[in-house]
């Protein structure tokens, strides 16, 4: 188990738990299960303080967590006869995004999404979730495949956004983008996204201008990292704690902003703890939202879809 | 036929900027260092005429420059909602925004007109990099719905020049919105079959890039612009390398076949006509024919006469 900076005080419950355990297996004259009981309803206790009252920046290092399940873990438990697509047709294959054709609940859709990778060689083959411009390209070519073969397409977002480097400003970063939220919003098919980690700017609204969008509970979705905005408006990276309360990254901010549509409540302790019941969750709420789109025809998709991102902004939060 | 009868008076004369600026000043390029006499920049359109930097120009002076005798009316632009996230840094926004509308005289960082180009009836809109660093917040959102939707009503060709720092971070999420928000402004213009034509100038970076500012039919930068997605100190600090010499400058994106044409700002108008006329299928722009309104405010721009069109009604 990796433990985030704000866990330690569970850590060393959990720590002392296994100890008593340890203790008692080289041990079998000892007895500890009381002990080690005792310790464990401490530790759930523990648990649910801490993730009661989430701050924005625990938020974000949980979405950020290594053991969070990523875009792989969801495409092998959701789906069936999954059929990778590879290559922009142009350049290159751009690791950072995986998609293909495959089964969901035997309906032939598409899926695409951003992977981090994990564990260092997965991450560097993944670049850690941070597409260049062949990932968008890409994305687009599937877009299209499930456009003409009716396929609705399902995205699932991660990452910390666009990978920022000198090949990927040359090949047109911010155009790749562009064109792939432009095709999101052109594509005659229900067009779903689930932000299952960490949903980062420019990089995630390229796969996530959709009819809908569902969170996770304890993912963000932002304009900028907090690290970044807190070095450019505090002019100090190490606030990041105020510029994550300031920029409302949270689902639950984001839901009462009319940003996202649907949050996906998170096993305790996070996704993390228990990867299985959050996929498990996630599909539950992807079945609800391709029902709610179910029977539409691809002028009103597109209509529906165009309008909502035409009303966004009408609306801040509350005085 | 007399075009002058034809001629209607805009309702908001734009003649009268609230940028007053005193006359005997002068400016040190910041490129070469030349001292340039301010009226002589101005009558340069703020382009250095040792070295030929391109200055900062803002939207007002731009359009004054850009329409016929100057005159260009304002495109309406609906309000945004203020501070929606309640955000405070080391400063409040609001106060942000307030500095900035004082410093600028304007109420956001982008400004919609319409008016005529040598007798092209056109919509444009101009980001204003001095406030807020053009950052594209609602606000911004609107005006670029709003020229859209005049276009389209218009049937006119849209022209956007665009600089800008990104999304403004100050509305959160709200401004990342924006990007695929006017994405769909683009699409009622390309629906429409409506020429849609960026000008990209000094610095277009972040979500404005990776949205209308790269989605044009044509895509212009104006010399030296600085065009990226991401900034160059993120890019050294992320591949451990120095940059190459021009790296996200309007020369080295054409290189990478990422733009039709780099085009210098005194050049610009007669570019853009040109194009415009060709894509709205209009006869070419005859020079010379067009005579000066009597009633003329101050002096025209000094370019206002050098391209001129046949009058649309004497078309055949
Ligand atoms: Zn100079």
């Amino acid at each position: 188990m990796n433990y985030l900076e704000f866990e330690k005080p569970l850590a060393e419950i959990e720590g002392k738990a296994e100890e008593l355990r340890a203790m008692a297996r080289s041990n079998s004259g000892m007895d500890v299960v009381k002990e080690a009981e005792a310790l464990d309803r401490k530790a759930e206790t523990a648990l649910r303080d801490l993730y009661k009252t989430l701050t924005a920046w625990q938020k974000c290092q949980v979405a950020r967590h290594p053991d969070r399940p990523h875009c792989r873990d969801y495409i092998t438990q959701l789906f069936t006869e999954y059929t990778s697509l590879a290559g922009d047709r142009a350049f290159a294959e751009d690791e950072a995004v995986m998609g293909g054709i495959a089964r969901f609940n035997d309906q032939p859709v598409l899926v695409i999404g951003h992977e981090k990778g994990n564990d260092t060689k997965t991450r560097i083959e993944r670049n850690f979730g941070m597409a260049r411009p062949e990932g968008y390209r890409k994305a687009i070519r599937l877009m299209d495949i499930a456009d003409r073969f009716r396929l609705p397409v399902i995205t699932l977002v991660d990452t910390p956004g666009a990978y920022p480097g000198k090949g990927a400003e040359e090949r047109g970063q911010a155009e790749a983008i562009a064109r792939s939220t432009e095709k999101c919003l052109s594509i005659g098919v229900p067009l779903i996204s689930v932000v299952i980690g960490e949903g980062g700017s420019g990089g995630a609204v390229a796969l996530a201008s959709a009819n809908r969008v569902a969170m996770l509970e304890h993912s963000v979705y932002s304009v900028i990292s907090p690290e970044g905005c807190a070095s450019i408006l505090w002019k100090d990276a190490e606030r990041m704690r105020e510029a994550a309360e300031a920029l409302r990254l949270t689902a639950q901010d984001l839901q009462n902003l009319g940003v996202i549509d649907r949050i996906v409540k998170e096993p305790l302790g996070g996704a993390q703890r228990a990867p299985k019941e959050t996929i498990e969750a996630v599909g539950k709420a992807i079945e609800a939202m391709l029902k709610e789109l179910s029977g539409k025809t691809p002028d009103a998709l597109i209509r529906d879809r165009r309008q909502k991102f035409l009303d966004m902004g009408s609306k801040g939060l509350a005085a | 036929m007399n075009w002058i009868s034809n001629y209607v008076r805009p309702k908001i004369n734009s003649l009268f900027s609230r940028r007053e600026v005193p006359e005997n000043l002068w400016t040190k390029c910041p490129e070469c260092g030349t001292m340039l006499f301010h009226r002589e920049l101005a009558s340069n359109l703020n382009v250095c005429s040792s070295c030929d930097h391109h200055m900062a120009i803002s939207p007002r002076d731009r359009f004054k420059a850009l329409f016929d005798l100057g005159i260009f009316t304002e495109v309406k632009v609906p309000d945004a909602v203020a501070d929606p996230l309640h955000f405070r840094d080391q400063k409040r926004y609001p106060d942000r925004v307030k500095a900035a509308q004082k410093a600028s005289g304007e109420k956001d960082a982008m400004l919609v007109v319409e008016g005529d180009v040598a007798r092209t009836p056109i919509v444009a809109a101009a980001q204003d990099f001095s406030f807020m660093a053009g950052s594209m917040g609602m606000y911004v959102g609107n005006a670029i719905i709003a020229a859209a939707e005049r276009a389209v009503q218009m049937r006119r060709p849209l022209v956007l020049f665009s600089a800008s720092g990104g999304a403004r971070m100050q509305e959160g999420m709200l401004s990342l919105m924006q990007m695929p928000r006017t994405t769909v402004a683009v699409q009622m213009l390309k629906e429409a079959k409506l020429p849609y034509i960026v000008v990209l100038t000094h610095p277009t970076t972040g979500g404005v890039t990776a949205s209308y500012a790269m989605l044009g039919d044509i895509q212009i930068a104006e010399p030296n612009a600085q065009i990226g997605f991401a900034g160059a100190r993120v890019i050294e600090q992320t591949i451990r390398e120095k940059l190459p010499e021009g790296f996200q400058r309007a020369e080295y994106l054409l290189d990478h076949g990422m733009l039709d044409r780099v085009v210098h700002r005194k050049a610009m108008r007669e570019e853009l006509v040109t194009l415009i006329r060709m894509l709205m299928n209009l006869p070419p722009a005859v020079k010379g024919d067009l005579p000066a309104p009597a009633e003329a405010g101050p002096a025209p721009p000094p370019d206002a006469e050098a391209v001129t069109a046949v009058p649309e009604d004497s078309k055949a």
